[in-house]
């Protein structure tokens, strides 16, 4: 059996979630085995989860689960899986998943791999998993036993499918102690999709001039229900907050839709981004890097170019 | 306050990625490599100044060939007390983390440092797979960190925002940007660190839990399609029945 394990955010599962079932379906078909959901916390409509691939959907609820502890979130888990013989769980690239792979790989004792955005098939016993490496500038395969694996499943790497029906909910009972952690605050934008989850990514660079001028860029994004970003030295110089930097040494992304203002296009920058499925480049100078590695391009002043597309957004959106 | 700093290699950032034309290795011919920035800029810097504020030692760990002593150097240089390096060549994260945790079961560290994950093949494991080794609690992606009380207080990365949480120690924790401001090595530091104690220890050498079986490059693009500035309408019309993404 394959166990996913559910991110959700205020009760709802997130989309990774439903992409993670759709694989899970996909690698059980090969194995002629089943597909679970596990839920740490209370979801709303779990029996859904049946819909994207669950054959059953179980929900886990505990005092001492109630925030996260990867001490106690592995436990949970190992606890399910050992109880339904789950051969291979799988988890979201996220900042949860990333926390407990290696703990419940050591834990159950099982192949691990982080970051896969593709299944390539099987090879006999092993399963054939890719992942990007060198930051995007390579892609490497791997092979995990198919007996015993967790591994991290990227965002946007596999379209989720609606295809059977609702699936039975079941509680599991857990025995977790206290944690030895406590989460004393809790700090989120609301509203806005994580940028490791989005599917379009509005992004601007030092070709803004200021922080004063980001209404244009912000316009933008909320026409495409997209979430903002911002290249290195604009995060370096505090004209955005950190959690906006991607590239290298930020947030690695791979979104439907990227579209890049002002940003010249440095290899570091080009690294974290160009597993981005279409990339949109706006620069003044017809010679940025940006444009060898952009599917579209417009060669003009973003001051002019981004509202104009905004407009055409609203449009198009309007008519449709 | 006694801490223990991992560090790693990873080919420097703007460094050409390429492979062996079956695609097996990867080319490391003229490849110039780095100490990891997240455990060079942020893990080893906090370390340093908790040091400074509280007393006791910072010692650093790289599994790894004798080759990459030099960025073992580099650590000593930035402060590190002292360093150990486990000889061996890590095929994955496992090997690394199992050698990391038996070391550490032998010495009493309160807290252990990683970056949050390496810029090559950027998996995050290590740092887990050693806390559940010696079966402490694991604050991943801090980008605040302090001690207080006996207790640390860290901030870490979320999806979207950020989560406030205090542990005990000891404790592992992996270092997210803007834990710590970068440190320059200094000629004092760099004339010290040739003094400083480099210990090597034998591996102990597990499997790996993971078999990379080759490389590929990424598809390239097929080529830029540039748009008139002043016809926006023209690619919201492509993004909507070329690209099929609005």
């Amino acid at each position: 059996m394959i166990l996913v394990v559910i991110e959700h955010a205020d009760k709802t599962v997130k989309k990774v979630s439903l992409e993670a079932l759709t694989l899970a379906k996909d690698i059980a078909g090969k194995l002629g085995t089943g597909v679970a959901a596990l839920s740490i916390g209370a979801i709303d409509g779990a029996g859904q989860l049946g819909k994207y691939g669950a054959d059953t959907c179980f929900v886990v609820e505990h005092e001492n689960l109630s925030s996260f502890d990867s001490t106690n979130y592995t436990s949970a888990i190992t606890q399910v899986a050992k109880a339904k013989d789950a051969s291979i769980v799988i988890l979201s690239h996220t900042s949860t998943g990333k926390s407990l792979a290696g703990r419940l790989a050591v834990q159950t004792d099982a192949g691990v791999l982080t970051g896969v955005n593709q299944f390539a098939g099987l090879e006999g016993e092993q399963l054939v998993l890719k992942k990007p490496v060198f930051a995007g500038k390579g892609i490497a395969t791997y092979q995990l036993r198919a007996t015993k694996a967790v591994f991290t499943l990227m965002g946007n790497a596999v379209q989720p499918k609606e295809l059977g029906s609702e699936c039975p909910v079941e509680s599991f009972a857990v025995e977790v102690a206290t944690p030895q952690t406590k989460v004393l605050k809790i700090d989120r934008v609301k509203g806005k999709v994580p940028l490791p989850e989005a599917e379009i990514v509005v992004s601007a660079g030092r070709g803004m001039k200021g922080p004063e001028n980001w209404g244009i860029i912000e316009e933008l994004a909320d026409e495409l229900g997209a979430t903002t970003a911002c290249s290195r030295p604009v995060a370096d110089m505090d004209w955005r907050p950190h959690n906006e930097h991607v590239g290298q040494t930020g947030i690695a992304i791979s979104p439907n839709l990227y579209i890049a203002a002002g940003i010249s296009g440095a290899i570091q920058h080009l690294a974290g981004v160009n597993s981005s499925k279409n990339i949109v480049v706006i620069n003044k100078d017809p010679e940025a890097p940006f444009f060898k590695a952009a599917d579209y391009g417009v060669v003009g002043d973003l001051f002019e170019v981004v509202p104009r597309l905004t407009e055409a957004i609203r449009k198009y959106k309007s008519s449709h | 306050m006694n801490i223990l700093v991992c560090i790693s290699k990873t080919p420097e950032t703007t460094a050409p990625i390429d492979f062996t034309p079956d695609g097996k290795e990867l080319k490391t011919e003229g490849m110039n490599y780095i100490l990891n920035p997240y455990d060079e800029w942020y893990a080893l810097v906090r370390a340093l100044e908790l040091k400074e504020q509280n007393g006791g030692a910072v010692h650093v760990i790289h599994v790894g060939p004798a080759a990459n002593d030099i960025i073992i150097r580099k650590a000593l240089a930035i402060g590190a007390d002292e360093a150990y390096r486990v000889d061996c060549d890590p095929k994955d994260a496992w090997m690394v983390a199992s050698e990391v945790g038996a070391f550490a079961k032998e010495h009493a560290y309160d807290i252990i440092f990683t970056g949050k994950e390496t810029l090559d093949y950027a998996g995050a494991l290590v740092p887990g797979m050693i806390a559940e080794l010696l079966g402490v609690p694991f604050i991943s992606f801090a980008n605040h960190l302090e001690y207080e009380n006996g207790k640390i207080i860290c901030q870490r990365e979320i999806e979207g925002g950020y989560e406030e949480v205090e542990a005990p120690m000891p404790l592992v924790v992996s270092a997210a940007k803007g834990l710590a401001e970068q440190r320059i090595p200094n000629m004092r530091g760099i004339m010290m660190a040739k003094r400083k104690p480099l210990n090597v220890i034998e591996p102990q050498c597990v499997s790996p839990k993971q078999t990379l079986t080759g490389y590929e490059k990424p598809p390239q693009r097929t080529g830029v399609k540039l748009i008139d500035p002043e016809n926006m309408d023209e690619l919201v019309r492509l993004l909507h029945e070329e690209a099929k993404v609005i």
